[in-house]
C-alpha cells in the first residue's frame, strides 16, 4: 500500500474518533433544543464537571492502578451520576423558573450557569490542569495496513455507537421517548394528552448530562489532560455539530458531529493546519448556505 | 425524532446577537473597573515601596505565574528582612489576569492608576506582557518582564525590560544543539499560531537550522486550548523527521508528546524551549516526554553557590518545592528592581529606570545579567533533557 493511502486511512481513523466525542456531546445540545427551544450553553460544563467527577472518583478509589473494563464503569457511573444531578440541578434552579418568561432571558441564564460553573471550578478544583487517571491501557489492538488501531480508539467508537443506540432505542421505542417526542412537537397539547411536561423536561436533562457524562469519560481516557476551562472549545464544537446536523434532530447531531471532526482531519491532511478551524467552520458556512436547515432537519414555517 | 419549532438559521442568528449583547455587557463591566480605577487617587504613604505584579495565577497556564510570584515574594520578603530599601518596607500587589492578555492590561492600568506603585513586574507569557506594556511605558512607569522572551516586547518603549534572553537566542540555542550535539539534519516544527512565543521561537529556528545545513521537512501548527495534534502529527510522521521542534508551552507539549508516540513515532526526540518548564510536564506528558530536551534559563543540578543558596532558601519558605526556571527568574527580576531603586537618588519611575538600564554583570541565579541598549538581558542558556523527575543538565549554550 502507498504511503499516502495510509495517511489517509490514518486521518480517516483520527477523524472518525474525534468527530464520534463531538456527536455524543452534540446530542445533548440537540435534545434540549427538541423539547425546549433553547440552547443549553451550560451543557459543556455539565461535560467539564463529568470529567472532575470521574477524576476524583478514580483518584479516591485509586483505580489506575487496576485498570480494566470494571474501573471503566465505575468512572463511567460516577461521571453519568454527577452529571445527571447538576442537569437536574440547573435545570430545576435556573431554567424551570423562567419557563414562561421570554426565551432571550433564559439564553443569558444559561452563559450566566455557564461561566459560574466554569470558574466556581476553578476555585473549587484548581485553575492547573490534572492527569486524568488511565484505566484503559493504551496499546495497539491490531494494524491494517500499516495503521496502527488502538484500544483507546476502538473503545471511543464502541462505547460512543453504544451509547447513541440507546438513545434512539430509548426515543423510538419506549413510552417515555414516546413521550419525549410529542412534547417536543407541541408541549402544551402533550400536556392535554396526561403528559406531565415538567417530568418530561426533566429526564431529558438526565438524559443528555448523561451522554455529556460518557463523552467527558471518552475525552478524559484519550487525551488525560483536564481542567476547568475544557468544556469552553469543545462546547463550541459540538453545538456547532448539532446545527450543522439541524439542531433538534438526533440523527442530524450525530452526522453533524462525524461531519465536523473529519472535515477538521482533512483540513488539517491537505490544506493547513494553521487555518483548520477558519476552513472547517467555512466547509460549515457553505453547507448551511445550501440547507439552511442543517443536513437532517426539515424546515418549519414560522407561523406570523 | 424531535423537531425543531422554528427554522434553524434564524435561532442561529438570533444566538449569535445575543451574543453579542452579552459580550458587550461584560466589555461594559471591565470599562466600569477601569474607570473606578481613574478616579481613586491614593498618595503614596511614605514609609512603604509599592511594587506591583500581575501574572497568569489561574487559567492553563498558572503554575507560570504561581512560580513567579513565589520567587518574586521571596526576594523582597529578603530584602525587607535586610532593612528595606532606604529605610523603608517594600509592599508587593499581586494581581491574576487569568491567563488573558485583556485583563493583563487593566490590572497594569490598576496597578499604576489605583494602586500607584513606582514599578511593575510582569509578565510571563509575551502575549500578555505585549498587551500590557504600552501602558506602563504611556503612564512611563518601568515594567520589568520576568520570562517575556518575544523581541517586540522591549521594543514597545524605554520603560520596558527584561531580565530572561530573548527568541531569536532560544530558536538559534536549540538549532545549534540540534545539529551540532544531536548531528540531526531533518527536523519538523509544530508550532502554536496563537502564541507570539512560539511563532518567534520557530521562525528563528528554522532559519538558523537552514543556515546551518539542516533541512526543515515541514512545517504544522495548532492552537493553543487544542487537545488533539493526530492530524499534525500523522503529516509530521509522512516527512520522517529525526526530531520534532515543539516550542509550545507545557500541557499541550506533554499532550503532543503522548500523541506523537501513539501514532508511532517513537525514537523521534521533541524539542523546545522554556514554555516546557513544569512538573506538570512530566505528569502529562509521561513516559513520552522522557528523553526529549529544552533551553532554559537556569538549571537545579548548577554548582553555582548563588543557585545552590536560592534552592535552598525557595525550599524552606514553599515546604520543600523545587524552583523552576520562572520562579528563578521572579526572584532575579525582583532583586534587579530593588538594587537599581537601592541605586537610585530619589525614588521615582524615571529615576528607577535609568537605573535599572545600567544593570551590568548582576550575579543572578539565571545567571550574569547585564541590561544592553535594546533593554534585553544579555546572558547564557542552558539545555536540559527530560528524565525521571528532575532535568538532566546537559549543556550550557552562550550568546
Amino acid at each position: 500500500m502507498e504511503a499516502s493511502q495510509q495517511e489517509f486511512l490514518q486521518h480517516l481513523l483520527n477523524g472518525v474518533t474525534l468527530g464520534s466525542i463531538y456527536a455524543l456531546i452534540a446530542l445533548g445540545y440537540t435534545m434540549v433544543y427538541g423539547i425546549l427551544q433553547l440552547i443549553n450553553f451550560a451543557h459543556s460544563e455539565v461535560y467539564m464537571m463529568g470529567a472532575f467527577a470521574a477524576y476524583y472518583t478514580g483518584r479516591t478509589l485509586q483505580l489506575d492502578q487496576s485498570p480494566g473494563i470494571l474501573s471503566f464503569l465505575i468512572l463511567l457511573i460516577a461521571a453519568i451520576v454527577a452529571c445527571s444531578v447538576l442537569g437536574l440541578t440547573i435545570e430545576r434552579l435556573a431554567y424551570r423558573p423562567l419557563r414562561k418568561a421570554p426565551k432571550l432571558n433564559i439564553l443569558i441564564t444559561a452563559i450566566g450557569v455557564s461561566l459560574l460553573l466554569q470558574y466556581s471550578a476553578q476555585v473549587i478544583f484548581g485553575a492547573e490542569p490534572k492527569l486524568f487517571p488511565e484505566v484503559i491501557a493504551d496499546r495497539t489492538l491490531f494494524t491494517v495496513a500499516e495503521v496502527e488501531v488502538r484500544t483507546l480508539d476502538i473503545t471511543i467508537f464502541l462505547v460512543g455507537t453504544l451509547a447513541m443506540g440507546g438513545l434512539h432505542f430509548l426515543i423510538h421505542q419506549t413510552r417515555l421517548g414516546m413521550a419525549m417526542r410529542a412534547v417536543s412537537v407541541n408541549g402544551p397539547v402533550a400536556s392535554l394528552m396526561g403528559i406531565n411536561v415538567d417530568r418530561i423536561i426533566m429526564w431529558t436533562f438526565v438524559v443528555g448530562s448523561s451522554l455529556a457524562a460518557v463523552g467527558s469519560v471518552l475525552v478524559g481516557l484519550k487525551y488525560p489532560k483536564i481542567d476547568p476551562l475544557m468544556g469552553m472549545l469543545i462546547g463550541i464544537k459540538a453545538f456547532v455539530a448539532a446545527v450543522l446536523g439541524g439542531i433538534g434532530s438526533l440523527p442530524g447531531a450525530m452526522l453533524g458531529g462525524i461531519f465536523l471532526g473529519l472535515s477538521e482531519e482533512m483540513v488539517v491532511a491537505y490544506l493547513s493546519s494553521t487555518y483548520r478551524d477558519a476552513l472547517a467552520f467555512g466547509i460549515l458556512i457553505v453547507v448551511l448556505l445550501f440547507r439552511p436547515a442543517g443536513l437532517m432537519g426539515t424546515p418549519v414555517k414560522e407561523k406570523v | 425524532m424531535l423537531q425543531p419549532k422554528s427554522s434553524t438559521l434564524r435561532s442561529v442568528f438570533s444566538t449569535r446577537s445575543r451574543l453579542a449583547l452579552f459580550a458587550f455587557a461584560a466589555f461594559g463591566a471591565t470599562m466600569n473597573l477601569q474607570l473606578a480605577g481613574c478616579t481613586k487617587k491614593n498618595a503614596q504613604p511614605s514609609n512603604v515601596i509599592k511594587i506591583g505584579e500581575y501574572g497568569s495565577f489561574t487559567g492553563s497556564e498558572a503554575t507560570f505565574g504561581v512560580s513567579t510570584n513565589e520567587g518574586l515574594k521571596l526576594a523582597i520578603k529578603e530584602k525587607n528582612a535586610a532593612g528595606g530599601i532606604k529605610g523603608k518596607k517594600i509592599e508587593l500587589i499581586s494581581y491574576d489576569n487569568q491567563g488573558k492578555p485583556e485583563e493583563a492590561r487593566a490590572m497594569v492600568q490598576r496597578l499604576i492608576t489605583q494602586d500607584q506603585v513606582l514599578a511593575v513586574i510582569g509578565e510571563v507569557a509575551s502575549t500578555r506582557s505585549l498587551a500590557a506594556a504600552p501602558v506602563a511605558q504611556q503612564y512611563k512607569v518601568p515594567m520589568i518582564s520576568p520570562s517575556s522572551t518575544n523581541p517586540q516586547v522591549t521594543e514597545i518603549g524605554d520603560y520596558i525590560f527584561r531580565v530572561c534572553f530573548i527568541d531569536p537566542f532560544q530558536g538559534l540555542v536549540m538549532a545549534k544543539f540540534a545539529r551540532e550535539n544531536l548531528k540531526k539534519s531533518k527536523v519538523a516544527i509544530l508550532k502554536d499560531v496563537k502564541s507570539d512565543y512560539s511563532t518567534g521561537l520557530s521562525d528563528v529556528f528554522e532559519r538558523e537550522f537552514k543556515a546551518m545545513g539542516g533541512e526543515i521537512v515541514g512545517i504544522e501548527s495548532y492552537a493553543s486550548g487544542d487537545t488533539d495534534f493526530k492530524a499534525q502529527l500523522t503529516q509530521i510522521k509522512g516527512k520522517k523527521p529525526e526530531a520534532i521542534f515543539v516550542p509550545g508551552y507545557y500541557t499541550e507539549v506533554g499532550m503532543i508528546a503522548r500523541q506523537a508516540r501513539q501514532l508511532g513515532l517513537k525514537d523521534v526526540p521533541l524539542l523546545g524551549g522554556d514554555g516546557w518548564d513544569s512538573d506538570k510536564l512530566w505528569e502529562i506528558g509521561g513516559e513520552a516526554i522522557k528523553g526529549s530536551y529544552f533551553s532554559n534559563h537556569y538549571t537545579t543540578e548548577s554548582d553555582n553557590p548563588k543557585v545552590i543558596e536560592f534552592i535552598k532558601r525557595y525550599r524552606e519558605e514553599y515546604k520543600g518545592k523545587t524552583p523552576d526556571g520562572l520562579a528563578a527568574l521572579g526572584y532575579d527580576a525582583g532583586q534587579i528592581l530593588m538594587a537599581a531603586m537601592e541605586r537610585a537618588p530619589e525614588l521615582t519611575p524615571k529615576a528607577i529606570r535609568d537605573e535599572i538600564a545600567k544593570t551590568k554583570d548582576f550575579a543572578g541565579v539565571t545567571g550574569q545579567i547585564s541590561i544592553n541598549e535594546q533593554r534585553n538581558a544579555t546572558k547564557s542558556a542552558v539545555v536540559v533533557q527530560v528524565a525521571d523527575k528532575v532535568n538532566r543538565f546537559i549543556t550550557t549554550i552562550t550568546p
